[in-house]
């Protein structure tokens, strides 16, 4: 057996879990074991960031986009309280992530001593779990564990708090690094109740005006080919969440769009009308059902989820199914396979299926988004024609992260995800400062594909060090800033809801130039304000394939996103569809 | 309604303080709590007593079970069970009360276990409702000092929490 210091197992440790990136920012406190990075011979990669928030959301963005685990390290301290955000982007969605915090050496731990923070303490509401590492000849086994917990049941992140003097070059301990490991106490479900799944194939091919609503947990659980085929094999609907875009192709008749606060017209009525909704690893979030008991109210509720607790949280399932969607969904389509083998007469019915369809093509041709032009017209370019833009310039195949705004919005409603771990956002928590970040983690995992971050002149600037990290790493993404200059969705908000008073919603002349910013950066920046220059600098960014390009668009201010839930009190069906008119 | 929650818990620092963070994190309330080793030094038994209706009850139960430190979640309240709680009284006890206090607390089957000239202090154990029960008997007196352990639970008969 090899003889290790904590420093060096942490380093060994993360090349024997296979690990491609780390994202970090070192300091005192994990100086030894950025010393035994430096030393290891062929050693896992390291990506210096700006700001330990930016390692959070790097680490994340290259999770979502590979559905491996994303992993930091951080100092003590600030290192450890500035990756607070980004940790609580992940938990937010259940993203797998392993984040190693430096700690004080254990002597001084409780002392108030330089750069001390109680990391597990601070961390604890937002990780899936922590652990502080009480001696190095426990190393091998916490990181293990660690891996474990992030990647298996719901995913989330974990944090490993590690005193300095755990990492001493100078004591060394045996190292051998487990294949895998047993925690009495974890043990997340490894498939569904199969009576429960006969229960659901029957209420399912019984159904009249069925819906198939997923989410996050369907990419999470690799399993959107599952879904595909569950659809084609009924026919039937489906709408996606936010976190589940990409999950159900965005282009495929049977996809009705998102659903929820911002969701498109078809896919909030067909919730509301519904006699039958399949809920498979979406967690029904408030932006997602409106007023809670007015949810769908002739609807039976099948719910399929791997965690317990996502389960009757706020709507109540008539037929829980706790398990991992691929396992679950491989059993319910044998089910409804043997079921209408079975039966003399066709299930489900085509008849009550084909009106419904027939339903659903009237609320398309009504108020659809893709039924004609849903925006406005004005002097400026329209925020939705950029997002049409970057998805012909991109022939709808790149990675789009955002940031959190109407941008965010625009770019869920028009980009079309036909491939689940395309659209990458923060969702749960509603990160400003993500989209950068999580593109440069995205297009370190994928340097051949195209990465663009859609985002407002306000998230940016959350996270705009980051420029000189992706000039350090040669990440050329390209980054369109629908530039409306407001916190626009803030704005909408005052619009909406305060008579237009827009309390700390402008930045007055205070925005910087842009163009210069990047340039100073060494990237390049471009400039659009009029409808006709759009495509041809769309395609000149995405032309450059080895430069980071910043796209300044101006977009119209006056822009609201819609349609938007119809708030308080509203139910699934209640939108406003423009300014001055509701479903 | 009132609920009797046993957990069997890991033995680690910081597991007590996740549990009990879940409670204020999610807005659930904490009645009473009781804590040790169990004859697994590597195990705690905790046993807490909260309010709230089922859908309250059964969230909380499934937010236990994610816990990665908790290894066993049972609701005791739904069957036969045994709670105890114990608690040491302090009261100013001079003159006629002296007898009266005793008399008292053999009433409720209690015991004085330290005697000072002027302080009885007695132990008492049972239901939390006979605890209360003993302290409003006790409202004329001059309480000085109450401590209590907060319920300990177990059910009856075969059904056991173990690993
Ligand atoms: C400005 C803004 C506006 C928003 N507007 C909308 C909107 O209009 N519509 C909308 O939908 N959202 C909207 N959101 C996002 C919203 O806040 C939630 O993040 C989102 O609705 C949650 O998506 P989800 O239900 O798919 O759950 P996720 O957060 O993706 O959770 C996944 C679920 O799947 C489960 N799961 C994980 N792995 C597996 C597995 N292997 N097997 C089975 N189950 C698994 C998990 O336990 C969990 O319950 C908005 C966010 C912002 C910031
Ligand atoms: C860190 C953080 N702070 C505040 C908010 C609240 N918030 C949500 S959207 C938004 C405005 C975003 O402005 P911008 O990035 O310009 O996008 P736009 O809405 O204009 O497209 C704000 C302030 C948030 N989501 N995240
Ligand atoms: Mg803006």
């Amino acid at each position: 057996m090899e003889l290790l210091s904590g420093g060096e197992m942490i380093a060994q440790a993360l090349k024997d879990e296979g690990v491609e990136f780390i994202f970090g920012y070192p300091g005192g406190a994990v100086l030894h074991i950025y010393d035994a990075l430096f030393k290891s011979d062929g050693g896992v990669p390291h990506v210096l960031v700006r700001h330990e928030q930016a390692a959070t959301h790097a680490a994340d963005g290259y999770a979502r986009a590979t559905g491996r685990p994303g992993v930091v390290l951080v100092t003590s301290g600030p290192g450890a309280t500035n990756a607070i955000t980004g940790i609580a982007t992940a938990y937010m969605d259940s993203i797998p992530m392993v984040v190693f915090s430096g700690q004080v050496a254990s002597h001084l731990i409780g002392e108030d001593a330089f750069q001390e923070t109680d990391m597990v303490g601070v961390s604890r509401p937002i990780v899936k779990h922590s652990f502080m590492v009480r001696h190095a000849s426990e190393l091998p086994e916490t990181i293990k564990k660690a891996f474990t917990l992030a990647t298996t049941g719901r995913p989330g992140p974990v944090v490993i708090d590690i005193p300095k003097d755990i990492t001493r070059p100078d004591e060394k301990f045996e190292y051998h690094y487990p294949e895998s490991v047993r925690m009495r106490s974890y043990s997340p479900a490894q498939r569904g109740h199969t009576g429960q799944i006969k229960k659901a194939a029957r209420m399912l091919l019984g159904a009249r005006r069925p819906m198939i609503y997923s989410g996050g947990g369907v990419i999470l659980g690799e399993a959107s080919d599952l879904l595909v085929a569950l659809a084609k094999h009924l026919n039937y609907p489906v709408t996606n969440t936010l976190m589940g875009l990409g999950a159900y192709p965005g282009s495929d008749p049977q996809f009705l769009g998102m659903l929820g606060m911002h969701g498109f017209y078809e896919a909030n009525t067909a919730m509301h009308n519904a006699d039958v909704i399949l809920a498979v690893g979406a967690r029904f979030d408030d932006r997602v059902t409106n007023t809670v008991s007015k949810f769908c109210p002739g609807a039976k509720i099948i719910h399929i989820d791997i965690d317990p607790a996502s389960i009757s949280k706020t709507v109540p399932a008539d037929i829980p199914i706790v398990g991992p969607v691929r396992e679950v969904l491989t059993e319910l389509i044998a089910q409804l396979d043997k079921i209408q083998a079975g039966e003399p007469e066709p299930l489900p019915d085509p008849d009550a299926l084909a009106r419904w369809w027939q339903q659903i093509e009237e609320w398309r041709g009504k108020h659809g988004l893709w039924s004609g032009r849903r925006y406005g017209e004005s002097d400026y370019i329209m925020p939705q024609q950029v997002i049409e833009s970057l998805y012909r310039a991109t022939a709808g195949d790149a990675y789009v992260t955002s940031d959190v705004g109407q941008h965010q919005m625009f770019a869920a409603q028009y980009y079309r995800f036909d491939k689940p771990r395309r659209w990458i956002n923060s969702g749960g928590l509603g990160t400003m400062g993500f989209g950068l970040p999580a593109a440069m983690g995205v297009k370190l995992a994928f340097p051949d594909s195209d990465v663009a971050c859609v985002t407002g002149e306000g998230s940016i600037q959350m996270n705009i060090q980051e420029l000189s990290t992706c000039k350090q790493y040669n990440t050329p993404i390209k980054i369109i800033n629908l530039r409306n200059n407001y916190l626009g969705m803030v704005k909408q908000w005052q619009d909406m809801q305060y008579e237009g008073r827009y309390a700390m919603s402008t930045y007055e002349d205070s925005l910087p130039d842009f163009i210069k910013l990047v340039e100073a950066y060494g990237h390049v920046g471009m400039q659009v304000r009029k409808l006709a220059d759009l495509d041809a600098a769309m395609d000149e960014a995405f032309a450059m394939r080895d430069r980071l390009v910043f796209l300044d668009v101006f977009v119209d201010p006056m822009e609201h996103v819609y349609p938007m839930h119809v708030a308080p009190n509203g139910s699934m069906k209640d939108m406003w569809l423009s300014k001055n008119e509701r479903s | 309604m009132r609920r009797i929650i046993a957990i069997l818990l890991e033995n680690e620092p910081g597991a007590l303080s996740r549990v009990v963070g879940l409670f204020s994190q999610r807005g659930y309330n904490i009645e009473t709590l009781n804590v040790a080793p169990t004859e697994d030094p590597t195990l705690s038994r905790l046993t807490l007593t909260t309010v709230g209706d089922d859908k309250h009850i059964e969230q909380i139960t499934k937010h236990l079970h994610r816990l990665v430190d908790v290894v066993k979640v049972i609701d005791l309240t739904g069957g036969a069970h045994v709670e105890r709680d114990l608690m040491l009284i302090k009261v100013r006890a001079v003159g006629a009360q002296r007898e009266e206090i005793k008399r008292t607390t053999d009433i409720f089957r209690g015991q004085v276990v330290d005697v000072a000239p002027n302080v009885y202090t007695i132990q008492l154990t049972g239901t939390t409702d006979k605890l209360d029960s003993f302290v409003s008997a006790m409202a004329e007196m001059d309480i000085l000092e109450v401590v209590r352990s907060g319920v300990a639970g177990i059910s009856r008969g075969d059904r056991v929490l173990r690993l």
